[in-house]
């Protein structure tokens, strides 16, 4: 199965968008990573990379959901040091895209490139 | 200068760069209250004072002593800084492998450069780090390469253009970085994320000079101490921000 990790400058908005995707891809496996290791606002590669690796676990490939800036970049770093053998990140809003990705996850034939699209789709999605 | 002396001049210019972090820790968290997210100055000075803590008990080698500067930057900083210093230096260190000369100094200051743009997806004129490494690497290079300068005078050089890369970010908009999101508001402001890169240029040149030309004895040829020159250069999108 397909990983996915969410990554938000705080853990709390990390969690609640994996409680958030939950509700439509409940059986997709999710990880949420948030704020800094001493607890402030902000990412880091480390927990990243333990994320990545940690749904990783049967070889399906990881699907990143980052939300602005620094956790982009450490979300590419985490990928470049993770073992996970296949991993990206999707250019996607947070939010939105986990919930695709979740859903897409859930397919019996996903794959990575499918669940990045899935993800990537919500970018289109006008909401007025 | 062998590398036992190289060594020495990487930590002591982490020292060097660890206190000026200190020293600015204020001054650099002002420019990012103005336009970030007014944490550069903690985040750069946490960040090198694990650095120093790191080099304790890394080896004598050149490459492996820089690395673990970036390895400290990334794990610690916290915002777009850590990534953007210290992926930069990991990356660079390799090109120190046969130690520091001045051919490999280049080497070292190229590669942060494009690893430093290829993360942070910045180009000069987006108000970044980008602003201050990318005069400060090139005018390093020609001087070495075309004005036949000594790594020294080449490092003098592009401190000296850096200063004036930092000032550029100054009355332009941000279109890199957490300052991106203010827009026009951004305009005025000097980039905190160059401003820093400055300061770490500013002590590798200050070592530089005791070590290539100073109290320490060394052959001025063989090595610069170029990779400190690129150490400062890390961009961090602007602030040390997202």
């Amino acid at each position: 199965m397909v990983g996915i990790v969410v990554v938000s400058h705080s853990r709390r908005a990390a969690e609640g968008i994996r409680e958030i995707a939950r509700e439509m891809g409940g059986d997709a496996r999710i990880e949420a990573v948030g704020g800094t290791e001493d607890g402030r606002v902000g990412t880091t590669p480390g927990p990243i990379r333990e994320a990545i690796d940690a749904v990783a676990g049967d070889g399906g490939g990881v699907v990143v959901l980052v939300d602005l800036g620094s956790a982009v970049m450490n979300a590419e770093l985490a990928i470049e040091e993770a073992d996970a053998t296949e991993a990206v990140v999707a250019d996607a809003p947070v939010l939105e895209g986990a919930l695709n990705a979740a859903v897409a996850a859930t397919s019996p034939t996903a794959t990575v490139e499918a669940v990045r699209e899935a993800a990537e789709e919500a970018a289109e999605v006008s909401k007025l | 200068m062998d590398r036992e002396t190289q060594a020495e001049a990487i930590r002591e210019a982490t020292a060097a760069m660890a206190d000026r972090m200190a020293a600015e820790k204020s001054a650099l968290t002002e420019l990012d209250s103005a336009i970030g997210d007014a944490d550069h100055g903690a985040n750069m000075n946490r960040g090198f004072q694990a650095a120093l803590e790191r080099l304790e008990d890394a080896d004598d080698d050149p490459a492996e002593l820089v690395k673990t500067v970036g390895v400290a930057l990334v794990s610690e900083v916290g915002g777009a800084a850590g990534p953007l210093y210290g992926g930069s230096l990991m990356k660079a260190s390799g090109e120190f492998e046969d130690g520091i000369t001045a051919e490999s100094s280049v080497a070292f200051a190229e590669r942060y450069l494009e690893t430093l743009e290829e993360r942070g997806k910045a180009s000069v004129g987006d108000k970044t780090m980008v602003d201050a490494v990318t005069p400060a690497v090139h005018t390093y290079r020609k001087a070495i390469e075309v004005d036949d300068s000594d790594p020294l005078e080449a490092l003098g050089k592009a401190v000296d253009a850096a200063e004036r890369g930092v000032a550029f970010t100054t009355p332009i908009r941000a279109k890199k970085g957490r300052a991106s999101y203010l827009g026009w508001r951004s305009v005025g402001h000097q980039d905190p994320g160059a401003t820093s890169t400055l300061y770490l240029l500013e002590e590798l040149l200050a070592v530089a000079e005791e070590y290539l030309n100073g109290d320490v004895e060394v052959d001025a040829e063989a090595d610069v101490d170029p990779e400190e020159l690129e150490e400062p250069a890390l961009e961090d999108g602007a602030d040390g921000g997202p």
